[in-house]
C-alpha cells in the first residue's frame, strides 16, 4: 500500500544561500521521532526531514536574515556544509522559499 | 552520519505517530458490482458513520496532522453528504484523494470539484476498451468513467488520476491507458490485483501470470512517471528496486477506516483478523492507532519465516500480507506472487479450498439473501441531480 505516490525531486537549481529563506508557506510539518514529515499542499509531495536538527533549522530559518546566517548561529562548524546541502534539495523541492 | 542517510525505513517499520497514508471508506453503497472488489461493497451498511461522526474522524485527523486521507468506499459519491464531508476535511486542511467509478461525477460535480482545494480525484477503469473494462466492472461502466473524465476536463480540474488494477486480460493493454491518460492531461496509477472481498473468488483467473508481472516490472522501471501506490514491490525481488518505500505499511504507516468506523491494519484486510479498533470507541482513532494491540505487534520486527534463507528478501520483504491471508499462505511465507515461483509452490501444497473467505461483505444479494451474480450493468442516475 502507498506510503507516498509522490517522486522523489530533482537536484535543486542554484539559489542564494545568502537570501532570507522561510519554510514555504503552503508546507506543513508533522514531527516524528526520525525528524518530521513535510508535506506540500501545492504539488502534493510527501518528503522527509531526517533529522530533528535540520527541522529545527528549518523551522528558524525565517527568524534569520539569510539561510547562512541560521546556519552559522544553529550548526557546528564541522557539520554545515551538509546542511547547506539539504536545504538546497529542500529548495528543490520547494519545501522552503525565498521571502 | 549524513542528515539524509539515516536508516528511514527502519524507522516506518516501527510506526509513526499518525498514518502517512490513510485509507477511508466512507460508504459499503456502489452501484456497481466491479468482480474484484476489495470490499465487496454493494450495500450501504445501517451502522455505517453518521455526518457528524465523520466531521469527527476529520477533526482528529486534523489534530494528528494526518496531511490528507485516500476516500474511497464502495462509492464514495453515493453518500449524500459527500461533498460536505470533503469540504470539511479541506477546510482542515485534511487533504483528499478520492476514488470514483464516475457514475456519479456530472458536469456539474465536476466543476464543484475543480473550484476546490486540496482535492484529487482518481476515476477507475480496469480496461482500455469498454469489452475489457466491462468484463469486470460492470456494463456501461466504461462509459460512464469516460464521461466523468470528459466532465473533468470540460470543467477545467486540471490533473486527475486514472487508476487501474492490473489484471491478466488488461495488462497487455498498457500502453493504451497511457493514450488515454494522455488525452487528458492525466495521470496513470496502476495498482495490484489483491484477492480481497469479491477478489477472493476472481484471483485465480484474473490475476497477472508470471510472465506478465514481469513484463510489468519492466514497463514500470521504463516509466517511473507512472503511479503504483507502492503496490508492486514483491516485484522488486527481480532486481532493481521499484520507485517507493517498498515494504508492507499496514499498522505502521498505513491503515483503514471503514465505512463503520472499524480500523483495519490495511484496506485489502478487511477481516476480524486485522481488526484494530474502531472510532467510535473511547480514545477515537488516535487511541486506535497509537496503542491497538494489534498495531503495536505490527510494528515489532517481522519473522522471514520460509523466505528467510532467500536472498531476495530484503528487495521484496516477503510481499503482501493480504494477499498471502486470503489466498490461504502463512504471512512469513512467501507471497502468492512470489517471482521466484515459491508461492505457486506454496499455493500447490494447500488443502483443497484453503483460500479465505472473509466473513464481512456487503454484496448485493436477491430476495432469498443470496449474492447477486457480478457484474451487473450499470444504474445511471438522473444527470440532473448531483
Amino acid at each position: 500500500m502507498s506510503v507516498t505516490e509522490e517522486r522523489v525531486s530533482l537536484p535543486a537549481p542554484a539559489y542564494d544561500l545568502n537570501r532570507a529563506w522561510q519554510l514555504h508557506p503552503q508546507v506543513a510539518l508533522r514531527d516524528e521521532s526520525f525528524g518530521a514529515l513535510a508535506y506540500h499542499y501545492g504539488t502534493r509531495r510527501l518528503l522527509f526531514l531526517k533529522s530533528r536538527t535540520l527541522v529545527g533549522l528549518v523551522s528558524a530559518l525565517e527568524e534569520f536574515d539569510s539561510a547562512n546566517a541560521a546556519i552559522d548561529a544553529l550548526i557546528d562548524e564541522p557539520e554545515r556544509p551538509q546542511y547547506r546541502r539539504a536545504l538546497a534539495r529542500l529548495a528543490g523541492s520547494e519545501v522552503i522559499s525565498e521571502r | 552520519m549524513s542528515v539524509d542517510m539515516l536508516p528511514l525505513k527502519e524507522r516506518f517499520t516501527h510506526g509513526l505517530d499518525a498514518p502517512i497514508c490513510l485509507t477511508w471508506e466512507l460508504t459499503y453503497a456502489c452501484n456497481l458490482a466491479c468482480v474484484h472488489c476489495l470490499s465487496s461493497s454493494g450495500r450501504r451498511d445501517p451502522m455505517e458513520l453518521t455526518s457528524a461522526e465523520a466531521c469527527t474522524v476529520v477533526d482528529e485527523l486534523a489534530a494528528m496532522k494526518v496531511f490528507y486521507v485516500n476516500i474511497g468506499g464502495g462509492e464514495p459519491m453515493m453518500r449524500p453528504d459527500f461533498f460536505d464531508l470533503v469540504g470539511y476535511a479541506v477546510d482542515q486542511k485534511v487533504g483528499v484523494k478520492f476514488s470514483t467509478n464516475g457514475t456519479r461525477l456530472t458536469a456539474e460535480a465536476a466543476r464543484r470539484l475543480a473550484s476546490m482545494d486540496y482535492v484529487d480525484v482518481q476515476v477507475s477503469i480496469d480496461g482500455a476498451l469498454a469489452s475489457t473494462n466491462d468484463a469486470v466492472r460492470g456494463e456501461g461502466s466504461f462509459a460512464a468513467a469516460r464521461q466523468a473524465m470528459d466532465n473533468l476536463a470540460s470543467a477545467g480540474f486540471g490533473q486527475f488520476k486514472i487508476s487501474v488494477v492490473v489484471t491478466r486480460e488488461n495488462v497487455t493493454q498498457l500502453d493504451r491507458f497511457t493514450e488515454i491518460a494522455d488525452t487528458y492531461g492525466a495521470q496513470l496509477r496502476l495498482t495490484r490485483f489483491r484477492p480481497s472481498g469479491r477478489g477472493v473468488d476472481s484471483w485465480e483467473a484474473l490475476h497477472p501470470t508470471g510472465a506478465q508481472q514481469r513484463m510489468l516490472y519492466r514497463w514500470l522501471l521504463d516509466r517511473p512517471d507512472v503511479l503504483t501506490g507502492d503496490s508492486f514491490f514483491h516485484l522488486s525481488a527481480l532486481g532493481q528496486p521499484l520507485d517507493g518505500l517498498n515494504l508492507c505499511g499496514a499498522g505502521r504507516v498505513v491503515c483503514l477506516i471503514d465505512p463503520v468506523g472499524d480500523v483495519y491494519a490495511c484496506p485489502f484486510v478487511i477481516d476480524d483478523e486485522f481488526l484494530a479498533g474502531n472510532v467510535r470507541d473511547a480514545g477515537g482513532f488516535a487511541h486506535v492507532w497509537r496503542q491497538s494491540d494489534l498495531f503495536r505487534s505490527l510494528r515489532e520486527p517481522q519473522s522471514a519465516g520460509a523466505c528467510a534463507s532467500c536472498g531476495s528478501y530484503d528487495a521484496c520483504q516477503g510481499g503482501c500480507m493480504a494477499a498471502k491471508f486470503f489466498t490461504g499462505l502463512p504471512l512469513d511465507g512467501p507471497d502468492p506472487e512470489c517471482v521466484y515461483g515459491h508461492g505457486e509452490t506454496a499455493l500447490a501444497a494447500l488443502p483443497e479450498g484453503a483460500p479465505r473467505q472473509t466473513a464481512i461483505g456487503h454484496s448485493k444479494v436477491d430476495r432469498s439473501g443470496r449474492p447477486l451474480p457480478v457484474p451487473t450493468p450499470v444504474r445511471f442516475r438522473s444527470t440532473a441531480s448531483v
